[in-house]
């Protein structure tokens, strides 16, 4: 009579491909050692990684991006752009946490404001973060830009990446027009006022889009709300999707060599790092 | 099929795109802030050779920072001229904003003249322009007398004629071929 098999979790699983026959079947009588925790992390890790990147094919890219081969001469000047997006990084990730205390309303703004720098824990070093930082990052793009203007790094064919770079610095300071009106003290208010009016003295479209920023011919209810809005989502949106774009053009044309290497030499300076 | 998938995504982008744009843009394209008449006091209150300042609301629901301050006084039938084809305001109501790029003006008496903190303009009694960056002078508003009580009614600007104009944006000129530059808007 034949007894039915015990249940799945009582049998001995089969070995496992490459790990020998362990002592299941007895075999030439060699024991396998289990696998250490380190093992099975290491294994998990490089399955994990095969599994993505087979459905993704995303390793020759990260290859080609982490591992390319730049410029002999390379220095301290060419990180001057991962600077600027790290601080770009840093406005948004304390930024995202701003928006979690802060109130766009124009009677509420300036008490939530100080509701974060004086109640909140770490709010007046968060706060403190997005408002130096501002700064920062502002300093930073205008040295990456100085760096690449005075090394020549926007000539052919690097022209479309100078493109998109002015038009992260100019989005840049829109960043930082927009967001000085949010802490909504005498002086964002006033400076903002003036900023907007400097946008109406131009001719035929000035008006209208002063009336535009305001929403209204007085500034009103709704412009702090507008100014959050493109300060907080629109422009932010903008510059990461440029940022992409402008990271793609770097790995994908490469960088250039300081201008004081010999031209005849630039082909034989490519190192690896 | 290639065709009508372009169409239905051109139709669908337009679905969303279209009302979101005049959602941001309707703002330029209506009167935002509707005529009100705000008393500011009895007409003893005022006198037609010093300016008073009285505070009214220009923007609504907003505290503080919907208020600006006004300077007032009594229509002068000596010093003030009236323009032809103009009827004059009862009482002259100056703005204190500015008409360089709208910092507040303050009204120094012992001068009899306003003074901008930021860039430095400076304005008669008239609010005409003396010396400093304003293209033109401070607006005005209209003003009335209901059951004794002096009204503030909408803001308008003047030329350095003091001829009125639509309200206007500081910074924009109302004087010889410039003011052709800086339309009035369907907001004003």
């Amino acid at each position: 009579m034949k007894m039915p098999s015990p249940p799945k979790f009582l049998r001995p699983s089969p070995p496992r491909p490459g790990r020998g026959t362990g002592g299941r079947n007895g075999g030439n009588g060699a024991v396998t050692a289990e696998p250490t925790v380190k093992e099975r992390a290491e294994e998990a890790t490089a399955s994990t990684v095969g599994w993505l990147d087979e459905r993704s094919g995303l390793s020759p890219f990260l290859r080609g991006f982490l591992y390319r081969k730049v410029p002999k001469g390379t220095n301290w000047y060419y990180t001057l752009g991962s600077a600027t997006m790290f601080a770009f990084l840093s406005q948004a990730v304390t930024g995202v946490f701003l928006a979690m205390y802060y109130e766009p309303d124009a009677t509420r703004a300036y008490e939530s404001a100080s509701h974060i720098t004086n109640d909140v824990f770490l709010g007046e070093f968060v706060r403190g973060m997005h408002k130096w930082g501002s700064s920062v990052m502002i300093i930073l793009i205008f040295l990456h830009m100085g760096r690449t203007f005075i090394f020549g790094a926007y000539k052919y064919p690097r022209e479309l990446n100078w493109i998109i770079g002015v038009i992260l610095v100019v989005l840049t300071l829109v960043m930082g027009l927009t967001g000085y009106l949010l802490p909504f003290d005498q002086r964002s208010f006033w400076a903002t006022v003036v900023a907007v009016n400097i946008n109406a003295s131009g001719p035929i479209v000035g008006p209208f889009l002063a009336d535009f920023l305001r929403a209204g011919a007085e500034f009103g209810t709704t412009t702090i709300a507008r100014f959050y809005a493109i300060h907080m989502l629109l422009v932010p949106v903008l510059i990461a999707a440029l940022i992409g774009a402008h990271l793609y053009l770097v790995a994908k044309l490469g960088t250039t060599a300081p201008p004081w290497l010999k031209a005849e030499k630039k082909d034989l300076a490519k190192e690896e790092i | 099929m290639e065709g009508t998938a372009l169409a239905v995504g051109g139709i669908a982008t337009a679905a969303f795109g279209l009302p979101a744009l005049g959602f941001a843009l309707g703002p330029i394209f209506e009167d935002s802030s509707p005529t009100t008449w705000q008393p500011v006091g009895p007409e003893d209150d005022f006198v037609d050779n010093d300016y008073v300042p009285r505070v009214i609301n220009v923007a609504a629901n907003i505290g503080d920072a919907g208020k600006t301050t006004i300077y007032v006084r009594r229509f002068n039938k000596k010093s003030d001229k009236v323009i032809k084809g103009e009827k004059p305001q009862p009482y002259v109501a100056i703005s204190t904003r500015c008409a360089h790029l709208g910092c507040p003006v303050g009204y120094k008496q012992a001068a009899q003249k306003f003074i901008c903190p930021c860039h430095g303009g400076i304005y008669g009694f008239q609010g005409e322009v003396l010396g400093g960056p304003p293209v033109r002078p401070l607006d005005r508003f209209y003003t009335r007398v209901t059951n004794g009580q002096v009204e503030i009614g909408d803001r308008f600007s003047v030329n350095s004629e003091l001829r009125r104009f639509a309200p206007r944006d500081p910074s924009n000129h109302l004087d010889g071929l410039w003011q052709y530059l800086y339309p009035s808007r369907p907001t004003t």
